[in-house]
């Protein structure tokens, strides 16, 4: 397989392995910007690994979080965790505002969470389009992996899972069974008051999710989080024309219950989002190679949006309250201006 | 008046257009006694089913125009068109006495390879009742002239002369979805025989794609139409299933695909072990 450099853009949706290599080449590259680290197992004992991407300021700095390649077969996802590492990296030191957003936050980015699962799709051609991940099957049932979107603690095993082992929704023997799952808790948990951002990168469907995904429950900043999204797909939207719809799972696409996005938002960061990328049915999975930089490229000015909304709001409090209120100000006094003149 | 009117003014903009938002998740559901071996429940079986005017961006509009679309495909659909849905504009559910459900849709829908758009008016009716009976469609397209016809002919032309072409292809031919420019077309009439399948077997709640055409080899005929055998992986995003289907489809230009013969391979679970590493 060609290994890109990190100056031509990504064009090879690349094997774990080079994965691997990649991410030790950034901190090689960027060595006072990023480090490597290593929060968890894998069922198969591979190390998770994350990229800790921002400058050091010795001051408490606040954090994102991004994870891809929570489903095995959705290959395009690590690929646009290695695109926006690589974008951060060369733009922080000639744009004033992602510098700015690189000393107040740390960017946590997994690029692939699901490494057992992955590496199974590669295997061969029967096993391409893998989606759980590879924990062996429960004694009374005869299929491997658990939907590790399905096992986190957020209304666990309530709705959109199913307790037959071989579905593509098995949600695991219990919440949180699962290693990989854990891996993150334990990480996000330990740091949850510094994260105001939790994003997920899933694809294809060209969907932004918010929570929950259970129908009965809605976020508190529900119209915050669709006003977000609204702006993120709009932006999107101006790099290729690609349509992206935002929505709670069970009103746009079906329930869900124990996501990672659930349970960031209930451990109370505010702003989560599932990103499902391109395509919306014509490649699914085996998104071809000519589409995968236009999808990165379209999908990172949607993510560029929510973590620049979701820093401004608190670092430059004043100007993102300014903002999001004088449109609602704006409406206000002409609603009260055409009353009045109408009297 | 205007002294007036700068009052309200001032009043308005010491007032916070938006309240504050104050965070509080609420308490994780106790109840995690769902049944063993329940179905992936939709919502909608257990909620009353969207009635009325209907949001064109939630799952009941979108799963609706999907099968729109493959109702579309098995009637204009060709190797040198391809039709997707491309938005839902507006629509309408009701119940139907105790018989089923009617769908009325306004989209757009393009032809994929030479990228045009056109609106669509549909109907769709999604019987209710034993087993699972294929929902009915109605909706129309204009076949605007594009160079399709002469390049269906030609290539119709081309495989009654030389059947050898196509033998157990692959498409896509590998794991990162390329498909050889020549090989396009075959890959269409997978795509177009798969739809007279997932146009069957759509309900209110599926949304059927093709995954990946596993296999398709034109086979020698007396007729004058083209005849293939193929094998489709279908996936179901609903339940996120991959299904496979074994089909044997004609295809002449005059006729378009009709598919003679069509059978579900059984589920294949995922037994093998991977190779451990350490």
């Amino acid at each position: 397989y060609r290994h890109n450099g990190e100056t031509s853009g990504l064009t090879i949706l690349h094997l774990y392995h080079y994965t691997e290599i990649w991410m030790e080449q950034m901190v090689k590259d960027h060595p006072d910007v990023v480090t490597v680290v290593k929060y968890g197992k894998t069922y198969e004992s591979r190390d998770i690994s994350l990229l800790k991407i921002g400058l050091n300021t010795g001051k408490e700095k606040k954090a994102i979080w991004m994870d891809c390649g929570i489903h095995a077969r959705e290959w395009i996802a690590p690929a646009f965790c290695q695109y926006f590492v690589r974008e951060i990296l060369q733009t922080y030191k000639t744009d004033a505002k992602m510098e700015q957003m690189m000393k107040n936050v740390d960017f946590y980015v997994t690029p692939v969470l699901n490494i057992d699962g992955y590496i199974y799709t590669w295997e061969n051609e029967t096993t391409r389009l893998w989606r759980k991940n590879r924990s062996p099957e429960p004694e009374d049932c005869s299929c491997y992996g658990t939907d590790l979107n399905r096992n986190f603690d957020a209304n666990w095993g309530t709705i959109g899972v199913s307790f037959n082992c071989c579905s593509k929704f098995y949600p695991g023997s219990k919440a949180m069974s699962e290693l990989e799952t854990r891996a993150v808790t334990d990480f996000v948990r330990s740091r949850k008051d510094s994260f105001l951002c939790f994003l997920s990168i899933h694809s294809y469907g060209q969907m932004l999710l918010i929570p929950y995904g259970h129908p009965n429950y809605t976020a508190p900043n529900y119209d915050e989080l669709m006003m977000v999204g609204q702006g993120a797909t709009e932006a999107i939207w101006k790099v290729h024309r690609t349509n992206y719809t935002v929505g709670t799972p069970p009103d746009v696409l079906y329930p869900i219950t124990g996501s990672a996005t659930d349970w960031a938002r209930m451990q109370g960061i505010p702003l989560t989002y599932i990103f499902e990328l391109r395509d919306n049915g014509t490649y699914r999975f085996e998104l071809p190679e000519d589409q995968i930089q236009p999808t990165c490229e379209e999908a990172y000015r949607g993510v560029l949006y929510i973590i620049t909304y979701a820093h401004d709001k608190t670092f430059n409090g004043a100007v993102a309250n300014t903002a999001v209120t004088l449109s609602a100000r704006l409406w206000n006094i002409l609603h009260l201006l055409w009353f009045i003149g109408n009297k | 008046e205007i002294m007036r009117l700068v009052v309200v003014l001032a009043v308005l903009m010491g007032v916070s257009g938006i309240p504050d938002v104050t965070i509080s998740p609420p308490t994780a559901s106790a109840d995690t006694s769902a049944h063993p071996n329940s179905i992936p429940e939709t919502g909608a079986e257990e909620d009353v089913m969207a009635t009325g005017e209907l949001n064109p961006n939630h799952y009941p509009a979108r799963r609706a125009a999907q099968v729109v679309q493959h109702y579309l495909n098995t009637r204009y659909g060709s190797p040198f068109r391809l039709i997707g849905v491309q938005t839902v504009h507006s629509g309408n559910a009701e119940d139907v006495a105790d018989s089923g459900r009617k769908y009325q849709l306004e989209l757009s829908v393009n032809d994929i390879i030479t990228n045009t758009t056109q609106t669509c008016s549909a109907e769709l009716f999604f019987p209710k009742g034993k087993g699972q009976q294929p929902p009915e469609v109605k909706a129309l397209y204009q076949k605007y002239k594009t160079n399709q016809t002469l390049m269906s002919s030609d290539f119709a032309q081309q495989l009654r002369s030389d059947i050898s072409t196509l033998s157990n292809s692959k498409l896509p031919s590998d794991s990162h979805g390329h498909i050889e420019p020549d090989m396009k077309p075959f890959w269409h009439l997978g795509i177009l025989a798969s739809s007279f399948i997932m146009l069957n077997e759509s309900t209110e709640n599926t949304l059927y794609n093709v995954a990946q055409v596993a296999n398709i080899t034109q086979l020698t005929t007396e007729e004058d139409h083209l005849e293939f055998d193929c094998h489709t992986l279908l996936h179901e995003m609903v339940s996120q299933e991959i299904i496979h289907w074994k089909m044997l489809f004609t295809w002449s230009p005059a006729e378009g695909v009709k598919v003679v013969q069509m059978k579900r391979l059984p589920h294949r679970h995922e037994r093998e072990k991977s190779p451990k590493t350490n």
